[in-house]
């Protein structure tokens, strides 16, 4: 048995297949993947994540502490209520973890984490942290995600209007405290949306008020095409410790200014970028019938690849995916699926975005 | 707990076969094949003519999780091929025994080999479902 939300009954009531993930048993689906998928892209969903972790730094020197961790750069957070994406890397510029850093508060710092690193990431800040700052793992937390473009509708009657009206008026990658509810306009879908940390015992309440009012339940799976096709890297598939973020699509998320911030993994990633960097993560789109899986070899004009991610893209109704292939890979190349060499072409992701495709 | 016709046979890799009144036989994925594999994106078989080998790969099942080979449960011939899966793989989870049939084919051997509906409960219940 794995280790369970605290929603795992009602996953189980509401009919869910359950799957392992990461070490806990989550819903990958109520029924039928494709009809979550689409609820998201269309009207509203909502997910239980609460695997992920939240990671509360409390002191004085909070900030200080995460201006060492992360790549990005915490300074950008000029005002609480503001959220920031990021890597932390370990010392060679692998990356430890993608997570989302929310200055919460004057000396009050949370940090969103993925649910297979939870317990290593925590083993890691807590190894940096110096004495005065407390670093508390929120195991009395649950998140969700009200994702969709019917999510502000419905996070208003969920809610009340006067109450809800500071939260709709969020800014992307911002936040609010209401009471013991943290609501950010954040999301993992490409859609319009917000992420709510409650108390554990108010989580079930929430879900079926959103439920009732017609968002669908969505497991997992939706979670991944639906992350996929808004270009999203999803950790341990499309980067690990073995590959640093200048090789992961992510060098937008590391700042190098100033450049005396001394964070950890800045020389490895300095001496990467001075040498070249060899590799690229890139979008894929199979122009041959077929489906991406990860791990399928990609054939370029500068040498192989792999694919790190592959679905069959509800919304673009053809297989869409992300792969590592040599930097000077462009255009036009080829996949190997069951022994076949299928035809391909290299495009920048994202392939969709508030429900339209990008791709031609 | 999935749908089993008894009029069926099966195999223990979750395919069905049915016996048509001109003797061919139409095969497919089980309701319990098409539950576990979630919905169906994708669905490659042969073209009508290729000979199968008893227990051989012919074709591939991908839904938005996974790919799954399907394997012939008896050597024979291809004699027909859904088309309407191109455009529809869904139709293995609406319909998996009637509309989602994947292949027919002739075969000469016995079906002696293959599970009758109890059997293959019996499979399943093994499997823990």
């Amino acid at each position: 048995m794995g280790r369970r939300t605290p929603l795992y009954a009602l996953h189980q009531a509401l009919g869910a297949r359950i799957v392992d993930f990461g070490g806990w048993d989550m819903p990958l689906h109520y029924g039928s993947q494709l009809e979550e998928h689409h609820a998201v892209r269309r009207a509203a969903g909502i997910f239980d994540v609460s695997h992920m972790c939240c990671i509360d730094l409390n002191g004085r020197r909070a900030r200080d502490l995460l201006a060492q961790l992360l790549a990005n750069d915490i300074g950008k957070l000029a005002t609480p209520g503001r959220a920031l994406y990021s890597c932390m890397l370990d010392d060679s510029g692998g990356i430890l973890d993608d997570l989302i850093a929310y200055y919460l508060g004057a000396e009050r710092m949370r940090l969103v984490v993925n649910a297979g690193t939870r317990d290593a990431d925590l083993a890691w800040v807590r190894r940096h942290a110096p004495a005065a700052i407390e670093v508390v793992e929120r195991t009395d937390l649950a998140l969700l995600a009200l994702q969709g473009p019917a999510s502000p509708q419905h996070l208003e009657r969920l809610l009340g209007a006067s109450v809800a009206a500071p939260a709709l008026a969020l800014a992307p990658f911002t936040a609010l405290e209401i009471g013991s509810l943290c609501v950010a306009r954040t999301g993992y879908t490409g859609e319009d949306g917000f992420e709510l940390i409650v108390p554990a015992g108010e989580a079930l309440d929430l879900w079926q008020r959103l439920q009732a009012d017609g968002v669908a339940p969505c497991g997992l799976g939706a979670r991944d095409t639906l992350r996929l096709e808004a270009g999203m890297n999803l950790y341990g598939s499309d980067m690990n410790a073995s590959t640093n973020p200048l090789e992961c699509g992510l060098a937008w998320t590391v700042a190098f200014e100033p450049a005396d911030r001394q964070f950890i993994g800045r020389a490895a990633l300095e001496t990467a970028r001075a040498r070249g960097v060899a590799h690229k993560l890139v979008g894929l789109l199979l122009e041959d019938r077929g489906v991406l899986r990860a791990h399928q070899r990609v054939v370029t004009a500068a040498g192989d690849g792999e694919v790190t991610s592959g679905t069959f893209s509800p919304t673009l109704q053809r297989s869409i995916g992300l792969a590592r292939v040599p930097a000077g890979a462009n255009k036009d190349v080829q996949v190997e699926i069951r022994g076949k060499l299928l035809g391909a072409r290299i495009v920048r992701p994202p392939f969709v975005r508030h429900g339209r495709s990008l791709i031609n | 707990m999935s749908h089993i016709p008894p009029d069926l046979k099966y195999t223990k890799t979750h395919e069905w076969v049915r016996r048509l009144p001109d003797g061919q036989l139409e095969v497919g994925i089980t309701d319990h094949a098409q539950e576990a594999l979630g919905d169906l994106v994708f669905v490659e078989v042969p073209e009508p003519g290729r000979t199968l080998a008893v227990g051989e790969a012919y074709g591939v099942v991908e839904s938005v999780k996974a790919a799954s080979d399907v394997y012939s449960p008896l050597a024979g011939s291809v004699t027909a091929v859904n088309t309407a899966l191109a455009s529809a793989p869904e139709l293995i989870n609406q319909d998996p025994y009637g509309r989602g049939w994947l292949v027919r084919m002739r075969s000469d051997s016995q079906q002696g080999e293959l599970l009758s509906a109890a059997d293959y409960a019996r499979v399943l219940e093994a499997e823990g479902e």
